[in-house]
C-alpha cells in the first residue's frame, strides 16, 4: 500500500497512516529515519502486522524481540530458501549463497569458509588489525573536517576483507563496490537504483566473477591458506564449486557483504551515537575497560542490516496471527532490538548496559552471523586506539543515510578530530 | 541445593549451588562464572554456553535435541561430550556434577 508523501516528500507519521495499511518496506521511511516510529507503533498496535500489499508483495512483519527469535530458530518451519530479503530473487539470476539456502546443504558450506574466523585465525588477526587501524588513524588529518565514513569506516574494513580473502591489497576497494552492488537492489531491498540499476547490477557482478575466477585458478590443489578462497578451493566438499561459477558467485557475495556494511555502518554509527549522547562518550572516557560492553551496545543501537526475511514452509500460528504456507515472513531485527519488554530501556544508547551481548544484530540459530567475533574485534580496537590518540570525535554535520530496508547505511559523515588534552 | 564445578579451560575451577529447576548456562551466569556468553538467553540459538560433560554424567544430563546438536556443529571444537549449557536443567540427581569450559565462545 502506497501512501502520499508530504509536501517534503516525507512519508507521513506512522500514526496518520491506518494500522492496515502500514508499509515498512519503503526504503526511503530509513532513510528519513522514520521507521522508528512505525515500528514502535506496531510492537505496541500489533506486533505480527500482514501488509497485504506492497511493491515487493504481501508480507508478514514480525516486529518483537521473542517473536523474531521464535521465527529464526524454527528453521523447518521458516525457510531460508532462494533469498533472505524482502523481495524474491530475480529467477534468471539468482546466485546461490549458504545464507540462502536451509539444511543439509547449508551447513556443509558454511562449515568450509568457518576455519577463517575461528578462534586460531583470529589471533593472527589481531595484531594485524591493530596495525591497520593505526596506520588509518594516524594518517587523519587532526583539527579538519573530512569523512569519517570514506577514511574510517571503509578503509577498515575493506583492508580486513581483502586480508580474510587474501585479496590483491591495491584493488581492495573493488570489495567496497561490489559489496554496496550487492546490496543495492531496488527490487530486492527498496534501493533508490543510484548506485545501480539492476541490469548494471548484473554486470558488475559478473565482473566480480571473473576476477574471483582467477584467484581460485591459483589456489587450487595444494596451496595452504585459510582464506576464504583457498578454505573453498581446497576442501572437498566445496572443490567443485568453481564449475557452478553463479554459486561461487553467491556465496563470493555473502561473505564480501557479510564482512564489509555490517562493521562499516557500526564504526559510523557508533561515532554517531557517542556524539547523540555525550554522557555515554565521557563514561568512555572516564572508562575505556568498557569497550568490550559498548561494542556490543552499539552493534545492537546500529543494527547493521535491519532485517531478514524467511518464507514460510507449512501454514503456522504465531502470537495469534495465522501464517500461511508460502507467505513471505520478515524479521525486523531493527525493530527487535528497541523492544522494551524485553532490553531494558531499549530506546536509549547506554554503553554499559548489562547484559549486553542479548541483541538480535547477529540473528539466531542455524543462520547466526559466522563473523560475529571478527566484526566485534574489529570495533574493539578501534575504539582502544581512537582513545589513545583523541579526546573527542566530533560529528560536524547531517550524517547522510542510505535508501534501503535492509542495510542501515552511513553514506557520509563529515567530523572533526580533537587530540588528547595534554 | 546441588553443586556443581565449572573448570575453566585454564583450569581454574568454580564449585556454586544452582537450585533445582535453573539450567547450567543460569547457574554459570548467576554466579558470575566466567567462559559463558550465553548471547541469546538460552533460546538455544547461539551456541555460546558450549560445555563439556564427562561422560559418565551423561546418563544424567539427557540427551540433546536436534536443535542443539546442529548448533553444536558449529561450535568451535566441539566433542562428542559436548552440550549446550541452557539446554541442561539442574536436579537433585546433578548433585556433585563436573563441566568444563572450551577455550572460547565462538
Amino acid at each position: 500500500m502506497s501512501v502520499a508523501y508530504d509536501e517534503n516528500n516525507r512519508p507521513p507519521s506512522a500514526y496518520d497512516v491506518p494500522l492496515e495499511d502500514i508499509d515498512v518496506s519503503d526504503g526511503l521511511l530509513f532513510q528519513t529515519q522514520q521507521h522508528f516510529e512505525y515500528f514502535e507503533r506496531l510492537r505496541k498496535e500489533d506486533p505480527v502486522h500482514y501488509c497485504k500489499d506492497s511493491e515487493f508483495g504481501p508480507y508478514w512483519s514480525i516486529t518483537k524481540f521473542n517473536d523474531i527469535v521464535a521465527v529464526d530458530t524454527n528453521h523447518k518451519v521458516f525457510s531460508s530458501d532462494k533469498t533472505i530479503v524482502i523481495g524474491d530473487a530475480d529467477p534468471d539470476f539468482n546466485p546461490p549463497m549458504f545464507i540462502a539456502m536451509d539444511q543439509p546443504k547449508h551447513d556443509v558450506q558454511r562449515k568450509v569458509v568457518t576455519p577463517a574466523v575461528a578462534p586460531v585465525n583470529l589471533a593472527k588477526l589481531e595484531a594485524h588489525i591493530r596495525e591497520n587501524v593505526c596506520e588509518i588513524l594516524d594518517s587523519l588529518p587532526v583539527g579538519e573536517s573530512f569523512d569519517w565514513v570514506d577514511r574510517v569506516s571503509i578503509e577498515l574494513t575493506t583492508r580486513m576483507l581483502a586480508v580474510l580473502f587474501d585479496f590483491p591489497w591495491e584493488d581492495r576497494r573493488k570489495l567496497t563496490w561490489w559489496s554496496d552492488v550487492t546490496t543495492s537492489s531496488p527490487d530486492q531491498t527498496g534501493a533508490d537504483g543510484s548506485i545501480v540499476n539492476e541490469e548494471e547490477r548484473k554486470k558488475e557482478l559478473m565482473e566480480c566473477l571473473e576476477y574471483f575466477m582467477n584467484l581460485w585458478s591459483s589456489r587450487g590443489e595444494n596451496y595452504e591458506g585459510t582464506d576464504f578462497i583457498s578454505l573453498l578451493a581446497t576442501n572437498p566438499d566445496t572443490m567443485e564449486m568453481s564449475n557452478d561459477p553463479l554459486e561461487f558467485l553467491g556465496n563470493l557475495m555473502l561473505l564480501i557483504v557479510g564482512g564489509n556494511d555490517t562493521t562499516r555502518n557500526s564504526i559510523s554509527g557508533g561515532v554517531l551515537a557517542l556524539n547523540q549522547n555525550p554522557a555515554e562518550y565521557d563514561k568512555l572516557r572516564a572508562n575505556p575497560e568498557v569497550i568490550p560492553n559498548m561494542v556490543s551496545e552499539i552493534i545492537r543501537w546500529v543494527t547493521p542490516l535491519g532485517h531478514m526475511r524467511r518464507t514460510a514452509l507449512e501454514d503456522t500460528e504465531l502470537n495469534g496471527k495465522q501464517i500461511k504456507k508460502g507467505d513471505r515472513v520478515v524479521m525486523w531485527y531493527i525493530s527487535g532490538n528497541r523492544d522494551e519488554e524485553v532490553i531494558e530501556n531499549a530506546n536509549q544508547f547506554i554503553i554499559d548496559r548489562d547484559k549486553a551481548r542479548h541483541h538480535l544484530s547477529f540473528g539466531f540459530g542455524i543462520h547466526r552471523c559466522m563473523g560475529n567475533r571478527v566484526g566485534e574485534m574489529q570495533l574493539r580496537i578501534l575504539w582502544e586506539e581512537i582513545m589513545k590518540r583523541f579526546e573527542k570525535v566530533e560529528v560536524i554535520g547531517e550524517p547522510g543515510r542510505l535508501r534501503s530496508n535492509f542495510v542501515m547505511g552511513i553514506t557520509e559523515m563529515m567530523v572533526k578530530l580533537h587530540p588528547l588534552k595534554a | 541445593m546441588p553443586s556443581v564445578t565449572y573448570i575453566e579451560n585454564n583450569g581454574s575451577e568454580h564449585k556454586v549451588e544452582v537450585a533445582v529447576g535453573l539450567s547450567l548456562m543460569e547457574g554459570a551466569v548467576n554466579n558470575l562464572v566466567p567462559g559463558i556468553d550465553a548471547d541469546c538467553g538460552g533460546a538455544c540459538a547461539c551456541a555460546t554456553c558450549h560445555i563439556y560433560v564427562d561422560p559418565e554424567w551423561q546418563s544424567k544430563t539427557g540427551n540433546k535435541t536436534d536443535m542443539e546438536v546442529t548448533m553444536l556443529d558449529f561450535a568451535e571444537a566441539a566433542e562428542e561430550t559436548s552440550r549446550l549449557a541452557c539446554q541442561i536443567k539442574v536436579t537433585e540427581d546433578l548433585d556433585g556434577l563436573v563441566v568444563r569450559l572450551p577455550i572460547a565462545q565462538f
